[in-house]
């Protein structure tokens, strides 16, 4: 006996014209849902672990302050000197009253420095901080 | 006549639009953060030009230092930093109105500075925890707002963050 396959007499083409849809479906999800990446990093730090940590929410209400190995201090794009973090920390709490202040610190900085940040913040009345630190397991 | 021609039916192909569609799609995916952030919580006191003398009971007051090399001082008694949290928590059972005065040196490293934050948070955790399930039979994490900040009222954070001192020497 002989087994032939019986081929389908309909065509079998699958449409792909609403592929685009899915991607583009897709694509709307991650522009709604997700925040922009805005600056470049220009210091290097390495943050500390803790286990007591909370996520956050709202990330725009987040603002960074980010403290290199170095000692140098960023805020947004540019390297600012300690003495002038107070006013820019004004100016942001002005835009917005509720700011969280994310402090992204080197663990292998001095309290001299994270203490002279954290005195200009008092200055400027942008007293929710937040230390970022990674969950330690 | 003019007699238009019949032609073949044309079509565009769709398929590249997919894949413009997949290029977008990539370069979003690329720039954007997906990072959560984590971090520990805290909330400065208020500017005050001259800082004013608030006199608190010494009995009330748990003080915490650490020096320049990470040794850690509670109430002039050198604690490892596990035992923090033990501790703080036994000593704020028996007495609820302890504040905690955390000092550090300006070149205590920061690394020391937030394990002992972290130490001192989870005390406070451990306590709140304990008061919910008392209370109200859940975690904190499942508790309602309301009970939330009950809970927040029964055990207020007391932590006072001193000034950081020159070292001696």
């Amino acid at each position: 006996m002989k087994f032939q396959k019986k081929l389908a007499l309909a065509q079998q083409n699958i449409p792909t014209s609403s592929l685009p849809d899915i991607i583009f479906m897709l694509l709307i999800f991650f522009m709604v849902s997700t925040v922009l990446r805005e600056v470049d990093v220009l210091v290097d730090y390495t943050l500390p672990e803790a286990i007591a940590v909370e996520k956050i929410d709202n990330k725009r209400l987040l603002s960074y302050i980010w403290i290199g190995s170095d000692e140098r201090v960023q805020i947004d794009d540019s390297i600012v000197p300690v003495d002038a973090v107070s006013n820019i920390a004004y100016q942001k709490r002005m835009n917005n009253p509720n700011i969280i202040m994310s402090l992204r610190i080197d663990k292998g900085s001095r309290m001299g420095i994270v203490s002279d940040v954290q005195q200009e913040l008092r200055r400027a009345d942008a007293l929710r901080i937040n230390y970022s630190a990674l969950v330690k397991f | 006549m003019f007699r238009k021609k019949k032609r073949p039916g044309a079509e565009i192909s769709s398929s590249g639009l997919a894949d413009i569609a997949f290029l977008m799609l990539l370069f979003f995916l690329v720039t954007t953060t997906i990072d959560i952030d984590t971090g520990i919580d805290l909330v400065l006191p208020p500017w005050v030009e001259t800082a004013e003398q608030v006199q608190v009971r010494s009995d009330n007051i748990a003080n915490l230092l650490v020096n320049e090399v990470g040794d850690v001082l509670l109430d002039e008694k050198i604690i490892g930093i596990p035992q923090i949290k033990p501790e703080i928590i036994a000593r704020i059972k028996a007495n609820p109105k302890l504040i905690i005065s955390y000092k550090t040196v300006r070149d205590t490293p920061y690394n020391i500075y937030i394990n002992v934050m972290d130490q001192l948070k989870l005390a406070y955790i451990d306590l709140r925890n304990e008061y919910a399930r008392q209370k109200f039979g859940t975690t904190v994490d499942q508790a309602t707002e309301d009970q939330v900040q009950e809970i927040r009222q029964a055990i207020p954070q007391r932590i006072s963050l001193a000034e950081p001192t020159q070292a001696e020497g």
